[in-house]
């Protein structure tokens, strides 16, 4: 099991909040509690473009604002651009035509979002060479902070994630699972205000896959953080996103953005219910539409 | 009393039963484990062995077909001969040793420098890579024996003028692995980075350097040997007499004076510079990577 070295100071208990958040009508309002309309978003997307050097038109008049504290999916056929998208909110990358604003980050010298944004990739991406600890000290050492005064970051940040027994292993010497978590972990040192995941647990078993899912799902709910979480798995999106964005290829836009609101706890009895049943079924129904009649 | 005898006897049979049992696998087990460890100290004294053997046996041929032959000591002496030569000639060789191991490594130290920092430089601009690759390839390309001649001339001594040829030499591989390594880096890692706010100096010490340092190992293991045999070849180029000479020189010199044993006492010193130059660079690089490269990992399932 998961524990939490840190909450968000000052928000209100996110449990709380989330049992509040009904599919029924009277609710709405409370359902958008997470991201008032005052708050200023986090991103803002608008009619991005993105031509690749070869010629690919990998976006095209993207569109999308993330506003805080939201859990969005990002669903869609493969080679759609998903990750391209993922890449250009991190600021990495840039882009060919339309806008790209981050309303609530600093912004460095290159007009792009200092810090504050964090990215888990597909692979774990980690520094072979580097114990665990070594890998998720890099994003503070890069700001400069000493060993020492990382350090209680550091075995908050592998607690939080189930490793603080193996700070001093290597890469090679853990599961594919266990570097994903490192890879959370090094995410989560630098409290971002939003993490961004690339079908981080694509490769992995469904148990492992399905614990590290309610791992991010307890992070979330414990630090308000924002997520955008690209997956392939209809099911995985069902169950952890309050928000799905689903994306059409060719050349890759929104096809659909709509809020999944439940009654319940996102838990195993969520899992097993009726509303879970339906839940995946209207974002299978939107998949569908995006693929427009293709195999899949 | 015989019912219950018969419902006492049955249990301890059964206990007696169960006991041997749970002995006999661990009584059959203990030798399988014992004898694992032995098969591989066996293994490991037989890898050291064998190769012993091979050599003292050829060693042992040789002897015997020029003794059997009565093969001149000038055409081809035995070993016997080679390793008294080794003993009486020692004050003659072990300068020349000592020369040829310096210009070696230093030669291969100037090239560790020059190619890692050049490789350093040539991954940090385009421009800078397209002006200067194509002068490194033409250096490395054209024979060293070609251009050992205009190096003499224009080297202020012999000494330097063999370094230098050995430095040339050791030093492409070094510079052409490191240039791969550098840019072989994961790009995801490059795009954490750069999320991360790295600056050039962070990239390149926390990233690209240690992602490149197994291809400078073995551009290390390639210019360690390239160093040597360039040394020697310059040194036949140079064909220089005097005090300063190496073990080149020597070996020329033998050859003219058709003091074969000598001849085949400095090849053996050669060959065991080699030898141990490998050794080494195969040491460092194994030292330095053993803890997370592949290369020096056991494959272990
Ligand atoms: N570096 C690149 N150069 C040229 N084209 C690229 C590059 N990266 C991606 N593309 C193209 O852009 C399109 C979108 O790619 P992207 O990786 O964003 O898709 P994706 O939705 O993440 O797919 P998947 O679900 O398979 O990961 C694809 O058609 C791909 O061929
Ligand atoms: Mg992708």
């Amino acid at each position: 099991m998961i524990r939490f070295a840190r909450t968000c100071a000052g928000r209100p208990s996110p449990d709380a909040e989330l049992s509040m958040v009904t599919a029924e009508p009277g609710s709405t309002a409370l359902s958008t509690a997470r991201s008032t309309p005052s708050s200023r978003p986090l991103v803002a997307m608008d009619a991005v473009s993105k031509v690749f050097s070869n010629g690919t038109l990998a976006l095209s008049g993207m569109s999308m604002t993330v506003r805080p504290g939201e859990f969005i999916s990002l669903l869609g056929p493969s080679g759609c651009g998903k990750s391209t998208a993922l890449r250009i909110i991190a600021g990495l990358g840039g882009i060919s035509e339309g806008s790209i604003d981050w309303p609530s980050f600093r912004i460095n010298a290159r007009g792009l979002p200092d810090g504050d944004i964090s990215f888990v990739f597909q692979e774990p991406t980690l520094m072979p060479w580097q114990t665990v600890f070594g890998n998720v000290y890099l994003p503070l050492r890069l700001k400069g902070l000493s060993k020492k005064a990382a350090a209680d970051k550091i075995y908050a940040a592998l607690e939080s994630v189930g490793l603080e027994d193996f700070a001093d292993a290597y890469p090679r010497e853990l599961s594919g699972g266990m570097k994903m978590r490192v890879s959370i972990a090094r995410a989560l040192v630098t409290e971002p205000k939003l993490l961004l995941m690339d079908e981080p647990f694509a490769a992995l078993d469904e148990i492992t896959r399905q614990k590290l899912n309610d791992d991010v799902l307890a992070l979330w709910k414990a630090t308000g953080i924002t997520v955008i979480f690209v997956t392939h798995s209809v099911y995985e999106s069902a169950y952890l996103a309050n928000r799905i964005v689903v994306m059409k290829a060719r050349p890759g836009r929104v096809h659909a953005d709509f809020p999944l609101h439940t009654s319940l706890e996102r838990d195993v009895r969520y899992r097993t219910s009726e509303e879970y049943r339906q839940a995946c079924a209207d974002v299978s129904a939107k998949l569908s539409e995006a693929m427009g009649g293709e195999e899949h | 009393m015989t019912s219950a005898n018969e419902d006492l006897q049955p249990a301890p049979t059964t206990d007696h039963a169960g006991a041997s049992k749970s002995k006999a696998p661990a009584a059959v087990q203990l030798p399988t484990r014992e004898s694992a460890a032995a098969i591989k100290r066996r293994d490991r004294l037989l890898t050291i062995l064998v190769p012993i053997c091979v050599i003292a046996f050829l060693i042992a041929f040789w002897q015997i077909m020029v003794t059997v032959n009565e093969t001149p000591h000038y055409i081809l002496p035995g070993p016997d001969l080679v390793v008294k030569s080794l003993i009486s000639d020692w004050h003659i060789l072990l300068p020349a040793l000592w020369v040829t191991t310096k210009i070696t490594i230093a030669s291969l130290a100037l090239a560790l420098i020059g190619g890692g920092g050049m490789a350093i430089l040539l991954v940090q601009s385009r421009w800078i890579e397209v002006a200067l690759y194509p002068i490194t390839v033409i250096l490395q390309v054209t024979p060293i024996i070609a251009i050992a001649p205009l190096i003499l001339i224009y080297a202020p001594t012999t000494q330097s003028a063999l370094l230098i040829c050995a430095f040339v030499v050791a030093f492409f591989p070094i510079l052409s692995n490191m240039v791969q390594g550098l840019k072989s880096v994961d790009h995801n890692l490059l795009n954490l980075f750069e999320l991360y706010g790295a600056s050039r100096w962070q990239t390149l010490i926390y990233l690209k350097l240690p992602a490149s340092l197994p291809y400078f190992m073995t551009g290390l293991r390639i210019g360690g040997g390239l160093a040597l045999i360039a040394a020697v070849v310059a040194e036949f180029a140079a064909g220089s007499a005097g005090a300063g000479s190496g073990l080149a020189f020597r070996l020329l010199e033998s050859q003219f004076r058709l003091n074969i044993s000598r001849l085949f006492a400095a090849l053996f010193l050669l060959a065991s510079l080699g030898v141990l130059i490998f050794a080494l660079t195969s040491f460092i690089s194994w030292w330095t990577l053993h803890r997370w490269h592949e290369s020096s990992l056991k494959r272990e399932n």
